[in-house]
This record gives C-alpha cells, sequence and structure tokens, in this order.
C-alpha cells in the first residue's frame, strides 16, 4: 500500500470540497447547533447542574463528538456510495496507477477529516461561549480523529453491505440515532438501568462523550483507562474491515 | 517488442464466461483493433488489460513482465485509458477533470495544467474550462474523456469505443490524433463499430464473438481471404 497515492484519493475529494464546503458547512453547522441551543438553552432551564456542570456545559462536549461522529458518516455512506455507485469515480481511478486498498484508505482518511473539521469547529464555537473549563480541551483534538476513524469505518463497513442507497436508513435508524442518543450526551445514563449502562459500554461514542466531557471540564476523575482502552480496541479493529468488505462488494 | 500479450485470458462473471481462452500479441507502435457484437467481451478484455478487472484466469504480459498485484501499478504509469463510460468526475469542471486525474499519475500540478490546457484546446473545448462536465453533451464528454487518457502521455493506448456519439468532425479529429500518436511510435488497441474506422486506423483486427477471438489479421488479407469488405467478413463470421 502506497500512502502518496492514498492522499491523492484524499485529495480529490479535498478538492471537490474545497468549492462546495460554503454550502455544506453551513448545513452541518446548523445541526449541531440546533441541538445546543433547543436543549442547552431549551431544555437547561428545567435541569439542575450534572456533576458540577451547567447543563450547557455538560452537553456542549458531546456535541462536539457527535457532530464528528455524524461528518464521518455522513461521507462514507452516502458520499462514498454516490462515488462508487453512481458518479463511477472509483471506475476512473482504478484505471490510474492508483490500487483498490489506496483508494479505500483515501476514503478512510477523507471521512476522518471530516470528522475532524466539524469536531473543531463546533470545539472552536463552544470555547467562545465560555463553555469550555479547561486547557486540557486540547486533548479532545486526537479523540475526533479517532471519532472520524471508527465512524468512517463502521459507515464503510455499512456500504459495503447495503444493497441499495435507500438501506442506508436503517443504518441511521437502527444503529446511529440510538448511539446518539444513549451515549450519554444528553442525560447521565448512572442512573439507568443496568442493560443500558451494559450497552452503553459497547457504545464508542459513549466513551468518546466521556472523554470529551473529562477533558472540556477539566476533571480527569470523570473518565477511566476503560474509556482509553475501548476506543483503542475499536481502532484497532475496525478500519481493517472495510478493506475486505468493500473489495468483495466492488472489485470484478 | 511485443508491448501486450495475453494468453488464454478467461474470465467468468460469476458463471457467466464473458471471455473464453483469448490469446494475441501485439507490438510495439502498433494499432490492434477488436471488432465484435455487443456482449462479444471487448470491454471485459479492456478492462483486463488496464487493470480494472482483478479476477481472470491466463496470463497477461505488459511491456515484457507478467503483470501481478505488486507490478500493475508500475506499468500502469505507461498505459492511457479512454473506457466505454465516460466516468468524468462530474463534481469536477472540464479543467479540473484533467488535473485531477493527472495527479494520480503523479504529475506535477503545474505540468499538469500544462499538459490539460492543451489537450483541452485540442478537442475544442477551451471554452468550457471552468464549466462542471454535467453541462457537456455527451460528445463533448466523448472528447473531454480522450483528452484525460492522454494527460499521462502514455506509451499504450486503451481505446474502448473512442468515437461512439461523435459528429463526423469531431470523429475525423480524433482519428487524426490516433494516426499521430501511431507516428509517435505509442502503441495502441482499439475496440470500435465502425469498420471505416478500423480500416482507417489499425494494423491488424481481431474480430470475436461470445467471449472467443475467431480470426486476427491486418484488414488488407482479412478482405481477401474472405472475400468482400470488412463490413462483409465481419457479418459473415460473426452471429452476435
Ligand atoms: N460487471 C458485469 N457483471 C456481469 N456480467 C457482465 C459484466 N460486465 C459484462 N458482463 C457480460 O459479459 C459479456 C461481455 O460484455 P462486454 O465485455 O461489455 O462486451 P462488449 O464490450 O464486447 O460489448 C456480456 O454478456 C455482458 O452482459
Ligand atoms: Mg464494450
Amino acid at each position: 500500500m502506497n500512502i502518496k497515492r492514498a492522499l491523492r484519493v484524499w485529495q480529490r475529494n479535498a478538492t471537490v470540497y474545497k468549492k462546495l464546503y460554503r454550502s455544506s458547512l453551513a448545513l452541518n453547522f446548523f445541526e449541531p447547533m440546533l441541538y445546543l441551543i433547543a436543549f442547552g438553552y431549551g431544555l437547561g432551564g428545567f435541569v439542575k447542574d450534572i456533576k458540577g456542570m451547567s447543563y450547557l456545559e455538560f452537553i456542549a462536549p458531546g456535541i462536539v463528538m457527535s457532530s464528528a461522529m455524524f461528518a464521518a458518516s455522513y461521507e462514507c455512506t452516502y458520499g462514498t456510495y454516490v462515488r462508487m455507485v453512481y458518479q463511477k469515480t472509483f471506475d476512473a481511478i482504478m484505471a490510474t496507477p492508483v490500487r483498490f486498498n489506496e483508494l479505500v484508505l483515501g476514503e478512510l482518511l477523507w471521512g476522518s477529516t471530516k470528522s475532524l473539521i466539524y469536531g473543531s469547529i463546533i470545539l472552536i464555537v463552544i470555547s467562545l461561549f465560555g463553555l469550555v473549563k479547561s486547557n486540557l480541551v486540547l486533548f479532545i483534538l486526537p479523540f475526533i480523529l479517532a471519532c472520524g476513524l471508527i465512524f468512517a469505518s463502521l459507515s464503510l463497513i455499512a456500504t459495503a453491505i447495503v444493497p441499495g442507497i435507500e438501506s442506508f436508513n436503517y443504518f441511521y435508524t437502527l444503529f446511529l440515532t440510538p448511539l446518539f442518543l444513549f451515549s450519554g450526551l444528553f442525560f447521565p445514563l448512572e442512573g439507568l438501568s443496568s442493560i443500558v449502562l451494559i450497552v452503553a459500554e459497547i457504545n464508542p461514542l459513549y466513551h468518546l462523550v466521556k472523554i470529551s466531557r473529562a477533558f472540556s471540564y477539566g476533571d480527569i476523575s470523570l473518565i477511566s483507562l476503560k474509556d482509553f482502552s475501548v476506543i483503542f480496541l475499536y481502532l484497532l479493529i475496525l478500519p481493517p474491515l472495510p478493506f475486505i468488505l468493500l473489495r468483495r462488494k466492488y472489485l470484478l | 517488442m511485443t508491448v501486450v500479450k495475453g494468453k488464454n485470458l478467461t474470465k467468468y462473471y460469476r458463471n457467466f464466461k464473458a471471455l473464453d481462452s483469448v490469446s494475441f500479441e501485439i507490438g510495439e507502435g502498433e494499432c490492434f483493433g477488436f471488432l465484435g457484437p455487443n456482449g462479444a467481451g471487448k470491454t471485459t478484455l479492456m478492462g483486463i488489460i488496464y487493470g480494472f478487472i482483478e479476477f481472470f484466469n491466463g496470463d497477461l504480459i505488459l511491456f515484457g513482465e507478467s503483470v501481478n498485484r505488486k507490478n500493475f501499478p508500475r506499468i500502469k504509469f505507461k498505459i492511457g485509458v479512454v473506457p466505454q463510460d465516460n466516468n468524468l468526475d462530474p463534481d469536477l469542471n472540464v479543467l479540473e477533470n484533467l488535473i485531477v486525474y493527472g495527479r494520480y499519475f503523479d504529475i506535477d500540478p503545474k505540468e499538469a495544467k500544462e499538459r490539460a490546457l492543451k489537450l483541452i484546446e485540442f478537442v475544442k473545448l477551451d471554452n468550457w474550462l471552468n464549466r462542471n462536465v454535467r453541462h457537456l453533451s455527451g460528445g463533448m464528454q466523448r472528447k473531454l474523456t480522450f483528452a484525460r487518457g492522454l494527460i499521462n502521455d502514455p506509451e499504450l493506448l486503451i481505446l474502448d469505443e473512442p468515437t461512439t456519439g461523435l459528429d463526423p468532425r469531431s470523429r475525423r479529429q480524433i482519428w487524426e490524433r490516433i494516426e499521430n500518436l501511431k507516428h509517435s511510435g505509442k502503441t495502441l488497441i482499439l475496440t470500435t463499430h465502425y469498420m471505416e474506422e478500423a480500416e482507417k486506423l489499425c494494423d491488424r483486427i481481431a474480430i470475436m464473438d461470445r467471449g472467443k477471438i475467431l480470426v486476427i489479421d491486418t484488414p488488407h488479407n482479412l478482405s481477401n481471404n474472405f472475400g468482400g469488405n470488412l463490413e462483409k467478413v465481419y457479418l459473415s463470421l460473426t452471429e452476435g
């Protein structure tokens, strides 16, 4: 595998994005802001402090992670699928020295880059609103990237499996939305039934939200080694899978 | 020197045999044509030669090297492709389409832009440089795809129905360019449904049907041996 050629694929997507970013940035930015305003200000008025944080301070670092998650997911489901099946971008690239694995790596890295872009922007915004309490906040950045890699991988796996583009509905409704709602982003899961907690332990977003919150608030006692271990484990297991599965779907 | 050699090339799509033990040799500087009805296996064969199709049986030897996963990327720097489906990048404009494609061949951006501008001028799309390729007519897209295939200045050019959908003047321009490429020593592989095109450009022709090569010879010999012009030969040999 030649990294330089994978970066060419990344660069192709970046070139396209540079042309369209104004409209897509605004659109992707709108949704997380809506959550912050609706839940933070709206619901926040009815919620007492959680672990010493105002409700807005409690959810803001989580929104950073969830926007990173959705950014990579949109890119590597609909985006990749259209490039592979409808636009024949993959076919065109396969006539050049770029190999299929390099093409997949380029898509994976691009999806992760989208996470980094959107996660960082939300992070900057919440800092400007004074919702970040600690300099440790900078440690969130590598975890935004980790979030990108994990969900780009999961999304590429979905892309390899779906029979058609409509089937992504299932991926979002039955998989990503539950992960999002039960990630501990909007409410602490600790008080809920133990089943919820057990399921949360295998939800990568749950750990990423915890990490993000701890660094943003500057309280390391909120996280443990387990949170890092789970993320590390997912980073080890997930990224190789799209290479195998997409190859099976695409190559003749 | 033999530039392309296929030995017993066979391709199955699931249980369907699209190519059936096809063998041929193409020499340096030669223009080699593949004729045959729709579904004969021409595009499949092209796909094997330019590395789009990974799984097949038989041997493919390019520039004297038996290709495998390891050496194919390096060999591909010398190959230009005009695929049957244009597959231009609809997210990019005319100029960007060639420059971005050139990047996959590690052509430096300045050089790529120079080459792209020349090629775009040649196919007479210079007034469309900054237009999205979706706005181009079918024939214009075809010409741009032809230009894209030349961006890496290939030694071997694979043309899968290069002039399908072109108006007569554009077709003649492409023919002229193909002849120029031949004169400068490039090797060309061409598939076409136009007998006139095959007769005019090809040094040798293979006639295919149902995944098999029926005959390989010069256009002249084909006419002599089978009687009548190339179209008659084609119609008498193929069943489609
Ligand atoms: N991706 C594919 N999957 C299944 N069958 C295919 C595929 N591509 C081509 N075929 C079949 O293989 C045969 C040869 O097709 P093709 O190589 O495109 O022929 P030609 O270019 O000579 O018209 C046809 O019967 C076609 O239906
Ligand atoms: Mg064809």
